[in-house]
């Protein structure tokens, strides 16, 4: 991370520690990231909206997001 | 953290025509099984290079050892979708249900490779980096100085020490999350949870001391 000034480092501090009550965890997220993915490439805010939880913990785990991102590439190739 | 993903139990759905074919090829006898179990360890081998070559700017591997994670996962990733074949219900095409267990084994495979060659050791205790992995400039420490003090005390006194050791191994040492599953004999969920949970706590607790704004509704 880039160093910023106080307000923004502690702002980036701040958004870090926020959990999101909706976050449905890996185990979860990983169980439907296939069909996730699949409307997510459709229509990426209709799964967001259908999917609230998981969406709310794919923008908060680099793991699985990076498996989305994936999974994404993966139905193009 | 919440359950019920999609926000509803969805049930069984009409599979798409080359879903069906996938899964009666895989559940057929004899040869036509045995052509299925080829064309589909050919499709998971490709995708786990395509994934892996995909990852790899990111990851500091290449060569043979990147050949290596891609065809390890592949592997798992055959045994894990033959095991779970009686659960595809046809959520989604059978090719995405595979390729998931492709990104999941490529993400397994790759956090054992950290292993080999460790940048720091998951346990140690190293505080003065804590600034830096928010980017907070040292130019500024008297903006953030008492937060990071506060972060510190937070994660002394409210932290369990399973949370505490999750929270160092990720934040301070920016060990990735799936190694520290390998280095725990855990798994995601778990760790993520401790994570979520040592996050929630500290906010808690920066919030209780005014270090942070509560600005929850209702606060």
């Amino acid at each position: 991370m880039d160093a910023t000034d106080g307000s923004e480092g502690t702002a980036a501090l701040d958004r870090f520690l926020r959990t999101d009550p909706a976050d449905v965890g890996c185990g979860d997220a990983m169980t439907v990231l296939h069909e996730y993915a699949e409307l997510a490439d459709r229509d990426p805010a209709l799964a967001e909206a259908r999917y609230a939880g998981v969406a709310a913990h794919l923008a908060a785990c680099g793991p699985c997001s990076e498996d989305l991102a994936g999974l994404l590439a993966a139905l193009h190739d | 953290m919440a359950s019920d993903p999609a926000g509803t139990t969805q049930g069984a759905r009409l599979l798409d025509a080359d879903s069906a074919q996938w899964l009666e090829e895989l559940t057929a006898q004899g040869a036509a099984r045995e052509a299925g179990l080829a064309r589909l360890h050919d499709l998971l081998t490709r995708a786990a290079h395509r994934e892996v070559r995909r990852r790899a700017p990111r990851l500091g591997i290449a060569g043979p050892e990147l050949d290596d994670i891609a065809d390890q996962a592949a592997s798992d990733a055959m045994l894990a979708v033959l095991a779970k074949l009686d659960g595809f219900r046809g959520e989604s095409r059978f090719t995405t249900w595979a390729y998931a267990f492709v990104m999941f084994e490529v993400s397994a495979k790759v956090g054992r490779h950290f292993w080999r060659h460790p940048t720091v050791a998951m346990d140690t205790e190293d505080w003065d980096r804590l600034p830096d992995r928010f980017g907070l400039d040292p130019a500024h420490t008297a903006e953030w100085s008492d937060l990071v003090v506060g972060v510190r005390r937070a994660v002394d006194e409210a932290l369990t020490p399973h949370q505490r050791r999750i929270f160092v191994a990720l934040v301070l040492n920016h060990t990735p999350l799936d190694s520290v599953v390998v280095e725990l004999d855990s798994n995601r969920n778990a760790i993520y949870k401790a994570l979520f949970d040592a996050r929630r706590k500290i906010r808690a607790f920066l919030v209780a001391n005014d270090l942070l704004a509560d600005d929850t509704p209702g606060s």
